[in-house]
């Protein structure tokens, strides 16, 4: 399949010509897949936000390219807003990018600046609001009245509302409790599953990659580690634990018994494969 | 572009302008600039060149961050520079065209001018890049302590200036993140008129002053929960004390101001 999005050898260097001079990003490649769920990973610092603000142009690489569907982003500066409306990117925190009277306004800011009509606008802010979980009576509402859960709902709701060809969230469920984080998850499952918009998701937690991700991408000191399917990255546990990462729990649990002598499998990520994989055991035990 | 807005950054070091007590480097500062505007021929700013020089080199801060900093000033020196090529009375460069409007004396003050704004900007630029904010108003206190007999808030303002600065980079980048945040929203800052660039303002003034509210609230809340209170009896972590190599270059310093006096007055 051709990748909709290709980083190729891309290197970033930050404040160039000064003692705090660094590349956050280092020589790295990878493919984005369409219509796939991708997570990407990695420790504090390992260039996960500013490996992503270059797949919408908002970052200029120091070297290396970005092609958006076999062309370099950067081929004509002047598109570069057409790039931006097509890779939509909601930023850590974002609800301190709000800023209009209502909640429907600033939504509307995106699809606004892609000079819309005005029933198309309409149509896509409540839509947009509705997969994230925003009731209309909230849209008429001063985005400084809501919760933090809320706002960050309202700030995705605003990059949804573009219909970007690919959504790229930058640790979406930072700072929200359980609950909060679940429902996030489960609505960008949903438009991931509706809208088969490629979905790219930025985070610290292997649990949340673990559980909604298709293929891994896992960054460290600004290259690709590894890449591949969740199961075929937590077969390396060892090597993810070296670098600082967490494994899931339930691999964990696995990897525990396996150690005791289970014959058990040490790549399982989900509770479900975990039991089944335990049911197996049992049975073939009682089998023998 | 808002990355090239380099006051009050500060680039860690150990050197020797960076080990001198902030009073010093604010006086020497201050003999600097008179130095600069005694000056008169091109000689004598070859001297003040040379120990401008000599200081970028102890201090080892790149060439690169100093010519940075004089980027968002590039407008004022070109402006003054063409300001003194054209409106200066003297003998024409030469009789044709435009040249006729430009004088050898007009050139001579304009190459002067552009001279000395750029070597008060960096010679300043240096002790800030030196100096941590918290030391350069700590000097500041220091040397406007006199001024509390006058009834004036001295240690408040330093306090208040001390925080401004501690501020600004920080300010900076958050600019920079609400900046990109509106960006990927399609926003566009570069096209169209006057009113509608005000207008595309907007959308980064709004949260940027209310995260800078907020902040604002939460340091006044930091500091009452640790008692904070200025001015009388009040002690320092660190305090200041000269060194012998303050005095030393301090007297540098002054000898400088003194050679501009009199290389004036003997028309050199
Ligand atoms: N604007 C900037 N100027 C200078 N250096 C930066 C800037 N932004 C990031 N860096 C540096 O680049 C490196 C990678 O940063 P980045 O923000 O991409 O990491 P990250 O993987 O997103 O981390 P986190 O998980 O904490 O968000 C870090 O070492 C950081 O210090
Ligand atoms: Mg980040």
């Amino acid at each position: 399949m051709e990748p909709i999005i290709r980083v190729n050898n891309l290197t970033h260097t930050y404040s160039v010509g000064t003692p705090f001079e660094r590349s956050a990003v280092d020589g790295l490649c990878m493919d984005v897949l369409p219509g796939e769920f991708l997570g990407i990973i990695g420790h504090t610092g390992s260039g996960k936000s500013t490996l992503i603000q270059h797949l919408n142009g908002l970052l200029k690489p120091t070297a290396g390219q970005i092609l958006l569907d076999g062309r370099d982003i950067w081929e004509n500066p002047k598109e570069i807003r057409k790039v931006r409306f097509q890779v939509g990117l909601v930023f850590q925190y974002p609800e301190y990018q709000l800023f209009e009277e209502t909640v429907y306004k600033d939504i509307a800011f995106g699809p606004g600046n892609m000079g819309l009509s005005r029933e198309e606008i309409d149509r896509r802010v409540r839509q947009a609001a509705a997969f994230v979980g925003l009731s209309e009576d909230m849209l008429e509402k001063s985005p400084f009245e809501l919760s933090g859960g809320q706002k960050r709902r309202v700030a995705i709701a605003g990059v949804i509302a573009m219909e970007p060809k690919v959504l790229i969230l930058d640790e979406p469920t930072a700072g929200l409790d359980p609950a909060g984080r679940e429902k996030i998850l489960s609505q960008l499952r949903a438009y991931h599953r509706e809208k088969g918009t490629t979905i790219l998701l930025v985070s610290h937690s292997m649990e949340e990659i673990a559980q909604n991700a298709d293929r891994i991408v896992v960054l460290k000191g600004g290259k690709c580690l590894m890449s591949g399917t969740p199961r075929e990255v937590f077969a390396r546990a060892e090597e993810l634990e070296e670098v600082g990462l967490d494994i899931p729990q339930v691999t964990k649990v696995a990897l525990a018994l396996r150690r005791r002598g289970l014959d058990i499998d040490g790549a399982v990520y989900t509770v479900e494969e975990l039991k089944n994989a335990l049911l197996r055991l049992k049975g073939g035990a009682s089998h023998a | 572009m808002l990355k090239d807005i380099t006051l009050g950054q500060f680039f860690p070091g150990n050197t020797l302008v960076h080990r001198l007590d902030p009073r010093t480097k604010l006086a020497c500062v201050a003999l600097y600039i008179v130095a600069l505007f005694t000056a008169k021929s091109f000689l004598a700013y070859g001297v003040i060149a040379v120990v401008l020089l000599l200081s970028i080199r102890t201090s080892r801060v790149g060439w690169k961050a100093l010519t940075r900093g004089l980027k968002p000033i590039l407008i004022i020196l070109v402006f003054t520079a063409a300001m003194n090529l054209f409106f200066n009375e003297g003998t024409p460069i030469a009789d044709v065209w435009l040249l006729r409007r430009i004088t050898w004396e007009g050139l001579e003050r304009a190459v002067m001018m552009v001279l000395r704004i750029v070597m008060l900007i960096m010679g300043t630029f240096l002790v800030t890049y030196t100096t941590s904010p918290i030391r350069l108003t700590d000097g500041l206190e220091a040397l406007l302590n006199p001024l509390k007999k006058l009834h004036l808030p001295v240690h408040e303002l330093a306090m208040m200036m001390s925080i401004a600065l501690r501020f600004i980079p920080t300010l900076i980048e958050e600019t920079d993140k609400i900046m990109s945040a509106q960006k990927a929203r399609g926003a566009d800052f570069e096209s169209g008129g006057i009113f509608q660039r005000a207008r595309a303002l907007v959308p980064i003034l709004v949260p940027l002053f209310i995260s800078a509210f907020r902040r604002a609230d939460e340091l006044a809340t930091a500091m009452e929960c640790r008692c904070y209170h200025g001015g009388e009896g009040r002690t320092k972590l660190h305090v200041l004390r000269y060194e012998k190599r303050d005095y030393a270059v301090m007297a540098g310093f002054a000898l400088l101001v003194v050679a501009m006096i009199v290389m004036r007055r003997l028309g050199l």
